[in-house]
């Protein structure tokens, strides 16, 4: 009976509340009545969808999965071959191990709606699988380094950063473009609702990429070296770069410059992970520290230490933290809520170095690209159980993905929208000076008072070693041609007026003018 | 141990058979759904581009439309599809709106039809020109199946049919409107007089002061009440109860027109030389509700949609334009190359077309909303308009939104004018602020724009 619930017990609709809980919805907004009356009734239409979306939880179909020990047993001592045979037929069939000890070490990645797998080996080998089934969807030998592999919007297409230039396959393995503006990158990433390919790497440089027309939207010098690490706040759509003196960095296609810096490890920047609602990041680095940052407030929130250094890091959707670090896969759980005494979950890979830990999405899957192939590892509670249908659809037909491309291709987002408020849009801007000041106050901004010194103009006086003497520097020869005598007008120019001023700075009164003003410009 | 993993049976997520619907599950969550403010300004923009790119107002012409100038429109309040039309040269026409066909035509007066309207009982109209008469006719569609010749419909067969009554007036006629429940109805010209349709000399005189009386029209609410316009630029109420006039306001310009508000009974707005139109309470005159600027020539007529909501205007500028009732500025502007001086504009009964006679002979049929579609819509059709209107609505205020649904391509002619409009009203404004400067406070007062056309008042003491 206690999974009925009462129509008169109150709804828990925090989840679904929108802007912070805090804000106080006023009785009165303004003096104008027509204007509140119009203001109150949108307060009333926002709470009635609240609760409604609030009541619609009774509908979901799926729980999340969980694992509790019972008795002195701990969770993080379960062996994963305990595990799948403690579970039913159907998840322990998704365990699997891809032995590929030739190309490796292995980088993986999985399709939006978690359908398909795709694996790339470092000497060259890729290859996309439809996981749940086994289905090889292409397998592809490229004979050049392999650094990433990104699955595009759909399950259909795929980006390769390669020894030189990134590329663009389909799902047969047909290469569709060659991307010549992405030279020697190492990372890739894709913000799905932009359709912007993002890419960094060996060149420090990170370019965006629009996909869906082809163009380079924007490239940035990062200005501190090689990139080590990329990750894509899924909430706002801001990149943040990790790098080798260990900054963390956050950028947006619009500025040139970051958006924010995070000093985060001592030494290099290894991986770092973003939960799905961009409140927390998890951070490791060469300093064998993994620090867990609340992004809201730009606030370290707890250090956890790893033996070595961290290589690979992600967060699932229920916020399980888990860290590859050498052989080893660790699993964290309330990280964010809390400091952990214990890790939630353990394995270790014997004899092969950790390269990339993905959670699959909407499953209790985590898969593991390691030094001899692919592995994937039964984590309960990881995934989000009940998927949105109109968002990602892990069970969509032929047609139903053809739909859905078309229709997020309609409603893709601008490039210029990407900050770090993604709500900000149609907002007013109450830091704009015509909002927060009184009409009077505005002109005390903008005017200077009368006291303010308005600063003096100063001609521009060049140095001793100007452009012009190092021109005539390297005119050796002794030719008096017509620049040349220009030339030398103009630097005795530069000499007088140098004069002057260091005459002014000494305070040495001028020299009376002997010719009179008349007669002095023949001088 | 315990331990549960998520493990989803595709027998509840796929569909057994390919015809088979496949479910949707939904999860409300907000993580799942990130950018939601973008992605819904995003749609807001695209629905704005698609209502621009659906925008095709003008439907078409009635029939072949009159010989000579369309001067006046009447429509039957009891019908949907039923509408009178008088010209210049003398002939009244009745309309079939949804074959777009004429009815019947009569040639009712020599020189022009100056008024014209639909009796509430929708068999008979009336209608008065320069001749000195007001006849009333017949309008009994099924009488016209066309058996009849012309000499049988114009006299009627069987003493049905035709024309039914001539009045004999005094002077010429300007403008006729009916009695909403009994059997008077009223005609201006020289003087307002109250007719009863069973008598054939006028009841009784109500003119008070204009020496020519342009418009006179019945609120249809407050059954008694006439509002009427002059040629001296005053609109005066009348009671027909006490058969005295009981309000009366001069305004700097000549008011072409009147259209009571149907929902609103004590409401009614005006069409005014001045290129305005102006939204009056009867109660207090001293004052205009509402001010309808934009147009860049005298604007002939007005009306109402039958919810009061909005306003359509026609003006001597060759535009149409639709306001909302509570807006200064219009809506939407209409327009073709070939449309003339426009001097009379009606809302449909159903309030989804406008229709518009001018100078050049013809009568327009218009969408109120241009990117509307009268077809029968789906469900989820209906629902996608639904949502588009409530993002549309929701995001009006953004520059780039703002932009698109604002901007209409307007004749040069009428661009031109509006500018120079605005750059002389600037330079009066300018004037007067820099006299305001310069006088001693107080003396200049501001005049709110809504009082500035009014030159007084009267209210007649009981």
């Amino acid at each position: 009976m206690s999974h009925i619930v009462s129509a008169s017990a109150p709804l828990d609709t925090s989840k679904y509340q929108r802007g912070s809980s805090k804000q106080q919805k006023k009785a009165r907004y303004t003096k104008d009545r027509k204007l509140n009356a119009g203001l109150k009734k949108v307060d009333r239409q926002y709470k009635d969808a609240v609760q409604s979306a609030a009541s619609t939880e009774l509908l979901l179909q799926e729980d999340a999965g969980y694992l509790e020990a019972e008795g002195m047993e701990k969770t993080f001592k379960f062996k994963q071959d305990e595990i799948s045979e403690a579970v039913d037929v159907s998840t322990a069939a998704k365990k699997f191990d891809l032995k590929l000890e030739e190309f490796g070490p292995y980088t993986i990645d999985y399709s939006r709606n978690g359908r398909e797998l795709l694996i790339a080996g470092r000497k060259g080998h890729v290859a996309s699988i439809d996981w749940r089934t086994g289905a090889l969807g292409c397998e592809l030998n490229l004979n050049e380094t392999c650094h990433a592999i990104k699955s595009l919007h759909n399950d259909q297409y795929f980006a390769v950063a390669q020894k030189k230039y990134t590329f663009i396959y389909d799902k047969t393995g047909l290469e569709l473009h060659r991307l010549k503006q992405h030279i020697d990158s190492t990372l890739l990433d894709f913000l799905p609702y932009h359709f912007l390919l993002v890419s960094a790497g060996n060149t420090g440089f990170l370019k965006y990429h629009d996909v869906s027309t082809g163009t380079l939207v924007s490239e940035y010098r990062t200005k501190l070296g090689p990139t080590q690490a990329m990750k894509q706040n899924p909430w706002n759509a801001v990149m943040h770069l990790g790098h080798g003196n260990g900054t963390v960095s956050l950028w947006s296609p619009n500025m040139s410059t970051p958006l924010a810096k995070i000093q985060s490890s001592r030494g290099p920047v290894r991986d770092l992970a973003i939960d799905r609602e961009g409140r927390y990041m998890a951070v490791s680095g060469a300093d064998k520290q993994l620090k867990i940052w609340d992004l809201r407030k730009f606030k370290e929130i707890d250090t956890y230490f790893t033996p070595t250094p961290a290589t690979s890091l992600d967060i699932s959707d229920n916020g399980l933290l888990s860290v590859g670090w050498g052989p080893h896969v660790t699993v964290w759980k309330d990280v964010f809520k809390s400091k952990q005494n214990s890790p939630y979950m353990n394995h270790l890979l014997p004899g092969s170095k950790i390269e990339k830990i993905k959670y699959v999405p909407f499953e209790d899957i985590l898969g593991v690209g390691h030094q001899k192939g692919v592995s994937s590892l039964i984590v309960p509670g990881a995934g989000e159980a009940n998927y949105d249908a109109l968002e990602l659809n892990p069970y969509e037909s032929a047609k139903q993905r053809q739909e859905q491309e078309v229709r997020s291709l309609l409603n893709k987002l601008s490039p210029d929208t990407i900050s770090m408020d993604p709500s900000v849009i149609g907002t007013v801007d109450k830091r704009a000076s015509s909002i927060r000041l009184k009409p009077g106050q505005i002109n005390q901004v903008t005017t200077p008072g009368e006291d303010e010194t308005v600063p003096e103009i100063r001609p521009d006086v060049q140095g001793k070693n100007s452009k012009l003497r190092s021109h005539l520097r390297k005119k050796k020869q002794n030719v008096i041609d017509q620049r040349k005598l220009r030339i030398e007008k103009n630097l005795k120019m530069e000499k007088e007026i140098r004069q002057k001023r260091h005459r002014e700075f000494k305070g040495i009164p001028e020299e009376k003018d002997l010719l009179g003003p008349a007669l002095a410009r023949f001088k | 141990m315990k331990i549960k993993t998520v493990s989803r049976s595709s027998d509840t997520y796929v569909p057994v058979r390919n015809t088979q619907e496949s479910s949707l599950p939904r999860n409300l969550n907000p993580a799942l759904h990130p950018f939601e403010r973008a992605r819904e300004y995003t749609k807001a923009l695209t629905a704005t581009k698609m209502e621009k790119m659906f925008a095709q107002p003008f439907i078409g012409q009635l029939g072949n439309g009159h010989r000579d100038g369309v001067y006046q429109i009447a429509k039957n309040f009891s019908t949907t599809n039923q509408v009178a039309t008088g010209s210049a040269d003398g002939v009244i026409k009745y309309w079939d709106m949804t074959s777009r066909s004429e009815a019947v035509s009569f040639k009712a007066h020599y020189g022009m039809v100056s008024g014209l309207c639909v009796s509430p009982n929708s068999s008979s109209m009336l209608s008065c020109g320069d001749d000195k008469t007001v006849k009333l006719w017949s309008v009994n569609t099924d009488e016209f199946d066309g058996s009849q010749s012309d000499q049988e419909l114009y006299h009627g067969r069987d003493g049905k049919g035709g024309l039914l009554k001539t009045f004999l007036g005094e002077h010429s006629f300007k403008g006729i409107d009916h009695h909403q429940d009994e059997e008077l109805f009223c005609t201006g010209g020289a003087s307002i007089q109250l007719w009863d349709i069973n008598r054939s000399k006028y009841i009784s005189n109500l003119s008070w002061g204009a020496d020519n009386i342009n418009t006179v029209k019945f609120n249809r609410t407050q059954t008694n009440i006439i509002a009427s316009a002059g040629s001296d630029n005053s609109i005066v109420l009348y009671d027909v109860r006490t058969n005295s006039p009981i309000q009366k306001v001069v305004t700097s310009l000549r008011t072409n027109s009147i259209a009571w508000n149907p929902m609103e009974a004590f409401n009614f707005a005006s069409g005014c030389e001045d290129h305005n139109a102006y939204l009056w309470d009867m109660r207090r005159l001293d004052r205009s509700l509402n001010v309808y600027k934009d147009h860049v020539a005298a604007v002939m007529d007005v009306d109402f949609s039958p919810t009061g909501e909005e306003l359509v205007t026609g003006s001597y500028d060759k535009t149409i334009r639709i306001y909302k009732t509570r807006e200064g500025h219009s809506r939407d502007i209409y327009h073709t190359k070939r449309m003339q001086h426009i001097f009379c504009v009606k809302f449909s009964t159903d309030s989804k077309y406008i229709l518009s006679g001018s100078d050049d002979s013809n009568i327009r049929i218009w969408r109120t909303n241009a990117s509307e579609r009268s077809s029968i819509k789906s469900t989820r059709q209906r629902n996608k308009l639904e949502y588009d209107a409530a993002l549309k609505e929701r995001f009006k205020h953004m520059p780039e939104i703002r932009r698109i649904s604002k901007h209409r391509h307007v004749p040069i002619v009428v661009k031109k004018a509006g500018e120079i409009k605005r750059v002389e009203t600037d330079a009066l404004k300018k004037r007067e602020d820099n006299q305001r400067k310069h006088s001693r406070p107080g003396s200049v007062p501001f005049k709110s724009e809504r009082e500035k056309h009014i030159r007084g008042t009267a209210i007649k003491e009981q």
